[in-house]
């Protein structure tokens, strides 16, 4: 009722450029709530890790620690951007727009009930793919921009790693569109609130990750290696190898650091929306609600940071055969299987 | 002026400049990143046409697996751009009649549409079918066989590359996982007991 009465006002207002503003005004309200949720990520981590090795963690900034990453904010802007010589400047300074705005930007298609949406777009998993596809210039020009030897090996060690994880994760994808019969994600979730277990009230059986559950391991190792998280944090590696953000200081290094975790949390509402889900209510007495998406994403990135503090890093020929010689193939035999599934007289997702 | 007519012409801007700099601008990588923004802008004239299947899809594989892969070659090469330019004259004949016969070529196929001089024009699609779903049913129904020659083709491909570069004996070294795995604790260290010497 406020929000039609918002609307009327806006339209008086505006006019024939109502759709515009109004269209702004929403994705003003998605995007400020993810910044905030992103910088309080950094937090949350700290804190998790803090108490996973029996630390506190960051506590003197505001009560608990809460201002800390606001001051991280203003610390990072106060400082220079050092532009390195022999560098291609224009490049340097645009590859950090390019690991961040695609995290951004895949949000207009993420669905959080079942008319909440900013754009709902028929082949919107495809749009998430084509988008968060691009992220990877970021990575490989800023190595090469940076003039510097350990940058560009640093690139491309990590551009060919999240190139060889998004084959594996669009291959589970390809059994998740293939069982829902769709590339719309509000109908993806839709479909996973139906079944045999959904009928008698125990929704969380019937959704994607138990009849898929190989498909749902391998997506869940493969958004780690995609967004270069520990243990396969090879693109940083801050301990003995040096990464492709060596030559970036201050705020250009900062929105690397935003984009890696803006991606987390789009990859884990992903995996919430295509495995767990969604906005649907786990159990039958309890209403679907957006509540539920944003408790399985925190769910989901607590996940992140749990096998950052438990998992020592791996080699970087490991996390090659991962990707290629096990995921891959698992991925095809599997789509094979849910094929033969889905014509077989005992298919569940009719 | 419509604004649909608008966003055409200006995205049609950004795509001639985009493909003019491709060609003229010195940096191999500069190059390299002016296709993509090319390919970008074409994906968007697509969408006005409502192929969002096919915008998409140049998105994601062009610009996403293609350039990526294009990129990470063109950095690696150590380009001299004025050996490149050496023989210009001499192959500019030959390039440029390349080049009108492309022209030619477009202009039938395009101009053919434009004039009406098709029997039948590209049918507007008014079903209340969505692109993928229309693409796919023609995919594996009316095309199903040239649609997996492609791919055969393709695998083809990948296969021959495969085996070129795996053509020689490997040089390097590598630890082979699968006997990794099974390597016990005795096999690499030995616990010994040695009592303890009184001293002198």
């Amino acid at each position: 009722m406020m929000i039609d009465m918002l609307q009327q006002l806006l339209q008086g207002f505006f006019g024939p450029v109502y759709p515009l503003v109004w269209t702004v005004l929403k994705i003003v309200l998605i995007i400020v709530p993810l910044l905030l949720g992103v910088a309080y990520l950094t937090f949350w981590e700290r804190k998790v890790i803090g108490w996973m090795q029996v630390r506190i963690g960051p506590n003197r900034v505001g009560p608990w620690g809460l201002i800390q990453p606001i001051a991280d904010g203003v610390k990072l802007m106060m400082k220079e951007i050092v532009i390195p010589t022999g560098s291609d400047k224009g490049v340097f300074l645009i590859a950090p727009m390019f690991a961040f705005a695609p995290a951004l930007a895949a949000w207009a298609v993420i669905p959080f009930n079942d008319t909440l949406v900013l754009a709902n777009v028929n082949a919107s998993l495809l749009y998430i793919m084509a988008i968060t596809s691009i992220g990877v210039y970021g990575i490989i020009l800023s190595g090469w921009a940076s003039n510097s030897k350990y940058a560009f090996l640093g690139g491309m060690r990590s551009a060919a790693q999240m190139i060889s994880y998004e084959v594996a994760m669009g291959l589970a994808l390809v059994v998740v569109l293939m069982v829902s019969n769709s590339l719309n994600l509000g109908d993806i979730v839709k479909s996973q609130g139906q079944g045999m277990f959904a009928a008698r009230g125990l929704g969380f059986l019937s959704w994607n990750w138990l009849p898929l559950l190989p498909m749902f391991a391998v997506y869940l190792i493969s958004i780690v290696a995609e967004t270069n998280r520990a243990p396969f944090d090879m693109a940083e590696g801050e301990s003995e190898i040096v990464g492709f953000h060596v030559e970036y200081s201050g705020m250009a290094f900062a929105v690397f650091f935003l984009a890696e975790y803006a991606n987390m949390i789009l990859v884990s509402s992903l995996t919430a929306l295509l495995f767990l889900g969604g906005w649907l209510s786990p159990v039958g007495f309890l209403p679907d609600s957006m509540f539920w998406l944003f408790a399985k994403i925190t769910a989901v990135l607590f996940f992140f940071l749990w096998i950052r503090a438990t998992f020592p890093r791996y080699r970087y020929d490991q996390i090659m055969r991962l990707g290629w010689k096990v995921f891959i193939p698992l991925c095809l035999i599997w789509l094979v299987v849910v094929g033969c599934w889905m014509m077989s007289p005992w298919n569940i997702w009719k | 002026m419509e604004f649909k007519t608008f966003v055409f012409y200006f995205l049609s801007a950004i795509l001639v400049f985009a493909s003019l700099r491709v060609v003229t601008s010195r940096n191999p990588v500069h190059a390299a990143l002016y296709l993509v923004l090319a390919f970008f802008t074409a994906s968007g004239v697509w969408m006005l046409l409502q192929a969002e299947f096919l915008a998409i899809s140049l998105v994601l594989i062009y610009v996403g697996a293609v350039m990526v892969l294009f990129l990470f070659v063109v950095m690696m090469l150590d380009i001299n751009i004025d050996r490149l330019r050496e023989g210009f004259w001499s192959y500019l004949p030959l390039g440029s009649i390349i080049a009108l016969l492309m022209v030619a070529e477009m202009a039938l196929v395009l101009g053919g549409s434009y004039f009406d001089l098709f029997e039948n024009a590209v049918p507007q699609t008014g079903i209340a079918e969505s692109n993928v779903q229309a693409i796919g049913r023609l995919m594996f129904t009316e095309y199903v066989y040239p649609f997996e020659l492609a791919s055969v083709i393709l695998l083809v491909g990948i296969v021959a590359a495969v085996a070129l570069t795996q053509r020689e004996k490997r040089k390097t070294k590598a630890v082979s996982p699968s006997r990794q795995v099974f390597v016990k604790a005795k096999d690499r260290v030995r616990v010994l007991q040695m009592p303890s010497e009184p001293r002198d």
